[in-house]
């Protein structure tokens, strides 16, 4: 299954523009160009293996669901696209892992540019203990991107309405970030990742520690944000993953089972340990 | 294919099971008898598939109900997603084909006198048996899961539209012959056109079982035989 999404989007890729025979390729199996490109991933914490061979996109504006048991390995593939790995001790990745064509793993490259490229956003909202404003202000201000207050004023308060945060929070933007409610916290961290205008969005369990409705606005914002950002999620909500993505791709022991259209994981997937993990008959 | 996690989602998947199975042997039942008070002049017979019709209403009532209880309480996936919307198809498709043969049952105490002649009803009797054994055969692949079985039954319900028009010509023929022919030829040709319509549910039902086992749709257009493009086709 892996080899087959490879390389559709690598015959799509080679041939961009009015070569790619379109007519003649289903809809649903057409992933849409890659943004993000993981070609033999192989991850080992110390002696153990976590990931093997992965290949897998992240195609351009739209949104991947990373779904699997605990312990499959799709936090710590989630991670490898950001280089969140490189702070964990022992931990080396494998492989080629590519953003926009660029080598991440190139020890050329600025992790910190990385990061700002590729955002994270984490299963417990972790606002810092600032005011509103300074949260969503900090990476603007150490990446320089903002020349002055208006500038910057302006690009908190684009950022907080992008995660459909202002309006609630509009008269207390110099109050503590911690004192908003868990559901705000976390539109508070959208908000923070997309100041800083990353091409890629990281979700790790995004809503795992909101209740429903909070839930719903992040699951309403993701679908937003896709039109502008690639947004990758790793989510244990099975029904989450099938409202928000466009495609899932499905971990279990450290392999990347199956990828595809999302409506085919859930309605009638390939492979029998898809079909298990998804209709709850793992084990 | 192991064992539910949640032991009880298994059986209430089981339960929705058995009930269109029971709904299978039901609709079976109905048609068979359904044809035979219709050419016996069975009234005791026919009131037996009139009645058997309101068990039939109630068994597609407890599907839906199920089915529903099990979306909102289970979320099913995959298969199982497949499996409870299959079933509240194929449920509303057995519970039209009980609604139709309890209308043939109703054409007896209309047709009133005596026993139907035999020469007229000598090819409803064969076209019921062909409606008959496609039923059953949905049913029986349905329950043994044969999916490949289903794809060849779906062809086959072309035969039974080839054998409806048949059925139309020669009753046509038999009023002209006789005008006293009229009245029984017209029962006779609505239980035909029933029979026809029960013929097409158990199509349905086969592409629904189809799709619930192999989780792709059957092509919109099934082959066709090419004798029904015959001119005055009463369709």
């Amino acid at each position: 299954m892996t080899n087959i999404a490879k390389s559709e989007n690598t015959d799509m890729n080679m041939s961009s523009g009015p070569f790619v025979d379109v007519a003649n390729t289903p809809k649903q199996q057409r992933a849409p160009k890659a943004r993000v490109t993981a070609q033999n991933v192989n991850v080992f914490y110390g002696q153990k293996q976590a990931l093997f061979d992965v290949c897998v996109d992240v195609p351009d504006r739209s949104v991947i669901a990373f779904i699997g048991p605990s312990g499959c390995g799709k936090s710590t593939f989630l991670r490898c696209l950001n280089r969140m790995n490189d702070t964990i001790e022992g931990c080396r990745v494998e492989g080629d892992i590519k953003l926009d064509g660029q080598d991440v793993y190139d020890p050329k490259i600025d992790v910190v540019e990385l990061r700002a490229r590729v955002g994270m956003v984490f299963q417990k909202p972790n606002p810092f203990p600032k005011s509103i404003f300074e949260n969503v202000a900090y990476g603007p201000k150490i990446h320089g991107l903002a020349t002055n207050k208006t500038e910057l004023e302006e690009i908190v308060v684009t950022s907080l309405r992008k995660a459909s945060l202002f309006e609630e929070v509009k008269d207390r933007l110099h109050e503590p970030g911690t004192g908003l409610s868990g559901g705000q916290q976390q539109r508070l961290c959208i908000a923070r990742a997309i100041a800083v205008s990353p091409e890629v969005i990281l979700m790790d369990e995004p809503c795992s520690a909101l209740d429903p409705i909070a839930t719903a606005k992040i699951e309403e914002l993701i679908d937003e944000l896709r039109a502008n950002y690639t947004i990758a999620i790793v989510t244990h909500s099975m029904q989450q993953a099938a409202r928000v993505s466009q495609r899932t791709a499905f971990f279990h022991l450290g392999l990347l089972v199956e990828e595809g259209p999302t409506e085919t994981i859930f309605t009638a997937p390939n492979d029998k340990r898809t079909q298990d993990y998804v209709t709850g008959r793992f084990g | 294919m192991g064992g539910h996690i949640v032991a009880s989602f298994d059986e209430e998947l089981g339960a929705i099971d058995r009930l269109i199975r029971e709904m299978g042997d039901l609709a079976q039942d109905m048609v068979s008898s359904a044809t035979k008070s219709l050419l016996d002049n069975d009234v005791g017979l026919a009131q037996r598939v009139i009645s058997d019709d309101l068990s039939m209403d109630d068994k597609q009532r407890q599907i839906d109900e199920r089915a529903i209880t099990l979306i909102a309480k289970r979320q099913p996936m995959a298969q199982d997603l497949r499996a409870v919307v299959g079933a509240i198809r194929m449920a509303s498709d057995l519970e039209r084909i009980g609604d139709l043969a309890k209308n043939i049952s109703k054409r007896v105490n209309a047709v009133g006198s005596g026993v139907m002649q035999r020469k007229l009803s000598h090819s409803i009797d064969t076209m019921a048996g062909l409606v008959r054994a496609q039923l059953a055969g949905v049913i029986d692949n349905y329950v043994g899961r044969n999916a490949d079985a289903l794809v060849t039954l779906r062809a086959d319900d072309e035969k039974i539209d080839v054998h409806y028009t048949a059925v139309f010509r020669e009753l046509l023929t038999y009023m002209m012959e006789d005008p006293r022919n009229i009245t029984p030829c017209t029962h006779l040709l609505f239980c035909a056109k029933n029979l026809e319509r029960i013929g097409d549910h158990a199509t349905n039902i086969a592409e629904n079982a189809y799709y619930m086992m192999v989780g792709k749709q059957l092509p919109v257009h099934r082959p066709k035989i090419d004798e029904t493009s015959i001119s005055g086709d009463p369709r």
